[in-house]
C-alpha cells in the first residue's frame, strides 16, 4: 500500500509544481497517471523514491515513511521501489546481465559488485526474468546492441530484479513505436497480476491507459482532478485534464475523434 | 557591408557609397594592428640580439648542415639501445601515469569528488602539474634522485598526471546523468554507481587520452637527457659537445623516426579503441 | 513481491574484454614481461636514488621561503621571454600560411605538397629545445636562438592545422569566384581566405599562449629567457630563487592561458 498525503514540491521560490496532493495505491492494482506535460506527473513519481526531494508532505510504503530517510536507510527504502524509465536508462557500455543485475546492486556486497561474481540465485532469477520477457539469448550482448523494445525490456527485468514492492513507470512506452508500445503495456500488466505487484505508471497515450489499467489518474496544474476506472472517464473529464491542449498532444484517445472527424468530411 | 548614405531620390542610385566595414569595427581594427605592431616594435627594439649574428645566422646553420653530412653509422648500437630506453621511459611513466591520474580525475570532477576540500585538492594538483613543464620537473628530480631514468620516469609522471586527470576528469563531468539515476534508483551506493555508471561511460576516453599522452610522453622523453633525465637526450648532448656532427644527425633522423612511428602507432590505436 | 526460482543451475561470467583466449593471454602475457625487462633493464642508480629522500629535504628547505630578492633578474628574464614569444609567433605566422597552402592537398599540386608535407612533419618531430640545440650552437647563446626555435615550432603547429582547414573549406565557394573569372590570386583572397580566417586567428593566438609557455624552457639550454634565469638559479643552488621563478612561471602560465582561453572563446 502507497499511502501520499498533502505532497507539496516547489523548485526554489517558483510556484509548486505538486499542490497538496493525495492519492493511495492499494496492493496489486496497476494506475495509470496521465496529464498534459508538465502537469507534475514525473514529479510525482520522482518524489517517491525521492530522486527529487518533496517539499512537505507525506509518502508511506507498506508502513515505512520515505520522506524523512537519508543515506543507508534510503538506500534501502529505495531498492523496495522499481522504476522503469522513459529513456531506459541503461549502461550503454555494459552487456545485458550486468545491467540486469545492477538491479541487486542495493542488496550486492561490494566485491561482488566489482568482480561480477553474481550470487546463483540472482543469475537463476535473472535467467527466469529474461526468458519471460524474451531476452535471455541477449545476456552478453552490450545493452546498446539492443532495439529500443529489448532496451525497455531490459529496463523492466532490471526494476524487478530488486523484488520491489511497487513498480514506477515513468512514460514507459513514450520512446517506442506503437506495436512496440503496447508489448510492453501488454508486459506490465502481466507481470503486475503474476508477481502481485502495484503499478504506477505515466502515461501520455490515453488509450494505452483506458486498456491496459484499472484505474486512471487524471493530473492538472499539480493537483489530482481526476481518479476513476478507464469507462468514467467520459469527454468532459479529459477536457477537465488536457483544456486548453491542442488535440493533437492529447496523447491519443482526443486525436483519434479528431481523426474521425477528418475522415468524415 | 554597410550602406553609409540612403539613397534620397530617383538617381541616388549612382552615388550610393559602400565600404566592408562601419567605421567602429575600422578602428577597432585599426586598434588591434597598431597594438601588434607596438607589441613587435616594442619587442624587437629592446631585444638583446646581436644583428651581426641573424646575418651570420644562415651561414652558420649551412655550415652545421654540411658538416653533418653524410650521417654516420658509428656507434649505431648504442643509438638503437638508448632509442629503446627512451621509448621505455616514455611507455613505463605513462602506464604509472594513468594508474594515479584515476583518483585523482576522480576527486577533480564536480560530479564524483567526496566534498569542497577534495574538489580543490584535486584542482590544486592538476594545475600545478600542468604548469611545470617536463623539463623543469626533470631538472627537480634530478637535482633530487641524481642524473638517471628515474628523474625522467618521474618527470614525465608527475607532468602527465594533470594531462590525464584534466581529460578524465571533463570526461566523467560530461557523462549522460540518466543511467546514473536508474542506479540511484535502485539504491546502489555511491562506491556501485562509480563502478557501475561512471567508469563504464569514461572507458573510451581513458585509452583514447591514455594513448594520445603516450605519443606526447615520447615526444618529450628525446629531451630529458639533455638535463640528465636519461634517454637519447644524454647521447645527442654527448655528440654535440663533441662536435661529432655527423653522429648528431644519425641521432636527429633516429628521433624522427622514432616520432613518426609513435604517431603511426598511436593513431592507429586509437582508431581501434574509438 | 516474493517468489522463489527454481535453480536451473545456470552460471554466468562476464564476457572477456578480448574474445579470442590467445590474444587475450598472450597481450597479458606480453605486457607483464614488458614491465618487468623494461623495469630491469633501465639503469637505475640505485645508490644515488638512496640519497634522493635527505637531498629533496635538502631542497625543500633551501626553497622555502621562495626568495624575490633578485626581482630584477627575474622581470628581465620574463621580459625577455615575452618578447621572445612575440616576435616568434609573428615570424612563425608569416611562414606558416604559405607552407599551410603548400601543404593542403587540395590547392597545392603534388610536388609541392610533399615538400610542404616533409617541412611540417620535420618541424613537429623535434622537441623545441632540441631545435633550440642546435640553434643556439648556429647563432649563439641568447635570445636570437630562442626566436628561431620557436619559429620552427609556431610552424609545425599553426601551418599544419591551417593546412588541415583549407583542406576542409567549402568548394563550392571557389567554383563561384572561377566561374565569375577571378584569377588565381582573387579566388585564394575571395574564397579561400575568408573561410580560413577564424581559425587562424584562433591559431594565432593560441600559438602565442603556447609559445610563451615554450619559451620558458628553451632557455634552458641557453636560448635566452626565464628558462636561462632558471637554469642558473639551479645550477647555483639557489633554490629559494628557482622557487620564486617557476612560481611566477605557473603564474604566468596560468593568467595567459586564461585571456587566450577567453580571447578565443568569443571569436568562434
Amino acid at each position: 500500500m502507497l499511502r501520499i498525503k498533502e505532497l507539496v514540491k516547489r523548485y526554489g521560490d517558483e510556484k509548486a509544481v505538486l499542490k497538496n496532493l493525495n492519492l493511495e495505491v492499494p496492493g496489486e492494482s496497476v494506475v495509470s497517471i496521465i496529464g498534459a506535460s508538465g502537469a507534475g506527473k514525473s514529479t510525482l513519481l520522482r518524489c517517491i523514491n525521492r530522486l527529487v526531494e518533496p517539499s512537505s508532505g507525506s509518502i508511506e510504503l507498506n508502513g515505512t515513511e520515505l520522506t524523512k530517510l537519508e543515506g543507508k536507510a534510503l538506500r534501502l527504502a529505495r531498492r523496495r521501489i522499481g522504476m522503469v524509465f522513459q529513456g531506459f536508462n541503461l549502461i550503454d557500455r555494459l552487456t545485458v546481465m550486468e545491467n540486469v543485475q545492477s538491479g541487486r546492486l542495493g542488496y550486492l556486497p561490494a566485491w561482488r559488485a566489482v568482480t561480477r561474481k553474481y550470487p546463483q540465485e540472482d543469475i537463476d532469477r535473472a535467467f527466469h526474468l529474461m526468458e519471460r520477457v524474451g531476452i535471455a539469448h541477449y545476456a552478453d550482448k552490450r545493452a546498446d546492441e539492443l532495439s529500443g523494445g529489448e532496451r525497455q525490456r531490459v529496463g523492466v527485468v532490471r526494476a524487478l530484479m530488486q523484488e520491489p514492492e511497487i513498480l514506477l513507470a515513468d512514460e514507459p512506452t513514450a520512446s517506442l513505436d506503437p506495436k512496440t508500445s503496447r508489448q510492453i503495456m501488454e508486459l506490465l500488466r502481466a507481470l503486475a497480476s503474476e508477481l502481485h505487484l502495484p503499478v504506477l505508471i505515466n502515461i501520455h497515450n490515453v488509450n494505452e491507459a483506458k486498456e491496459y489499467t484499472q484505474r486512471i489518474v487524471g493530473m492538472r496544474f499539480g493537483r489530482i482532478i481526476f481518479d476513476g476506472e478507464p469507462t468514467d472517464l467520459n469527454n468532459d473529464a479529459m477536457d477537465e485534464i488536457y483544456a486548453g491542449v491542442p488535440a493533437e498532444e492529447r496523447g491519443g484517445a482526443e486525436s483519434n475523434t479528431h481523426l474521425r472527424e477528418v475522415a468524415a468530411r | 557591408m554597410v550602406a553609409t548614405t540612403q539613397p534620397t531620390g530617383p538617381d541616388a542610385i549612382a552615388h550610393r557609397e559602400w565600404s566592408r566595414y562601419t567605421t567602429k569595427e575600422r578602428w577597432r581594427r585599426y586598434g588591434v594592428m597598431a597594438l601588434v605592431a607596438l607589441a613587435v616594435v616594442w619587442s624587437l627594439s629592446t631585444i638583446n640580439i646581436i644583428w651581426p649574428w641573424l646575418w651570420d645566422a644562415p651561414e652558420q646553420m649551412g655550415d652545421l648542415f654540411a658538416r653533418m653530412f653524410p650521417p654516420s653509422l658509428d656507434g649505431w648500437k648504442d643509438i638503437a639501445w638508448t632509442l629503446l630506453e627512451t621509448v621505455n621511459i616514455a611507455t613505463i611513466a605513462t602506464f604509472f601515469a594513468v594508474f594515479l591520474s584515476l583518483p585523482i580525475a576522480l576527486i577533480a570532477a564536480q560530479n564524483t569528488t567526496p566534498n569542497r576540500f577534495t574538489l580543490w585538492l584535486g584542482r590544486f594538483i592538476l594545475v600545478s602539474s600542468r604548469s611545470v613543464n617536463t623539463i623543469i620537473w626533470a631538472l627537480l628530480f634530478v637535482a633530487v634522485f641524481g642524473p638517471g631514468v628515474l628523474a625522467g620516469i618521474l618527470a614525465i609522471i608527475f607532468r602527465s598526471l594533470g594531462f590525464l586527470g584534466k581529460l578524465l576528469g571533463e570526461a566523467i563531468e560530461e557523462i549522460d546523468r540518466a543511467p546514473i539515476e536508474a542506479l540511484e534508483s535502485v539504491g546502489a551506493s555511491r562506491f556501485k554507481i562509480l563502478i557501475y555508471g561512471i567508469i563504464p561511460q569514461v572507458m573510451p576516453t581513458f585509452f583514447a587520452v591514455s594513448i594520445l599522452r603516450w605519443d606526447i610522453n615520447l615526444r618529450e622523453s628525446t629531451v630529458l637527457g639533455l638535463v640528465g633525465a636519461g634517454g637519447i637526450g644524454i647521447i645527442l648532448q654527448g655528440a654535440i659537445d663533441t662536435f661529432a656532427w655527423q653522429t648528431v644527425a644519425t641521432i636527429l633522423l633516429a628521433i624522427i623516426g622514432l616520432v613518426i612511428i609513435g604517431e603511426a602507432i598511436s593513431a592507429y590505436l586509437r582508431k581501434k579503441v574509438i | 513481491m516474493s517468489s522463489t526460482v527454481q535453480s536451473t543451475g545456470r552460471t554466468w561470467k562476464k564476457p572477456p574484454f578480448i574474445a579470442n583466449p590467445v590474444l587475450r593471454w598472450g597481450l597479458l602475457i606480453a605486457t607483464v614481461a614488458y614491465v618487468w625487462w623494461a623495469m630491469t633493464s633501465l639503469p637505475f642508480d640505485w645508490d644515488r636514488i638512496q640519497d634522493g629522500v635527505p637531498r629533496a629535504i635538502r631542497i625543500f628547505k633551501g626553497a622555502f621561503p621562495p626568495s624575490f630578492i633578485r626581482g630584477e633578474l627575474l622581470f628581465d628574464g620574463f621580459m625577455e621571454s615575452i618578447k621572445i614569444a612575440i616576435v616568434s609567433t609573428l615570424l612563425g605566422l608569416a611562414l606558416s600560411v604559405p607552407i599551410a597552402f603548400a601543404s593542403a592537398s587540395n590547392i597545392a599540386p603534388k610536388w609541392l605538397y610533399t615538400i610542404g608535407r616533409g617541412v611540417i612533419i620535420v618541424a613537429r618531430s623535434f622537441h623545441p629545445v632540441i631545435v633550440a640545440i642546435l640553434f643556439v650552437k648556429a647563432v649563439g647563446f641568447g635570445p636570437l636562438a630562442g626566436i628561431l626555435t620557436l619559429t620552427v615550432y609556431s610552424i609545425g603547429f599553426v601551418a599544419k592545422m591551417l593546412a588541415e582547414r583549407i583542406e576542409e573549406i567549402d568548394w563550392g565557394q571557389v567554383e563561384a569566384i572561377r566561374a565569375a573569372g577571378g584569377a588565381t590570386f582573387v579566388t585564394l583572397l575571395y574564397a579561400v581566405i575568408p573561410q580560413i580566417m577564424p581559425r587562424q586567428i584562433g591559431l594565432s593566438i593560441y600559438q602565442l599562449d603556447s609559445n610563451l609557455r615554450a619559451s620558458a624552457i628553451v632557455g634552458i639550454v641557453g636560448a635566452g629567457g626565464i628558462g636561462s634565469t632558471l637554469l642558473n638559479a639551479f645550477g647555483r643552488y639557489d633554490y629559494d630563487f628557482a622557487l620564486a621563478i617557476t612560481l611566477c612561471i605557473i603564474g604566468v602560465i596560468l593568467v595567459s592561458e586564461a585571456i587566450s582561453g577567453r580571447i578565443r572563446r568569443n571569436l568562434w
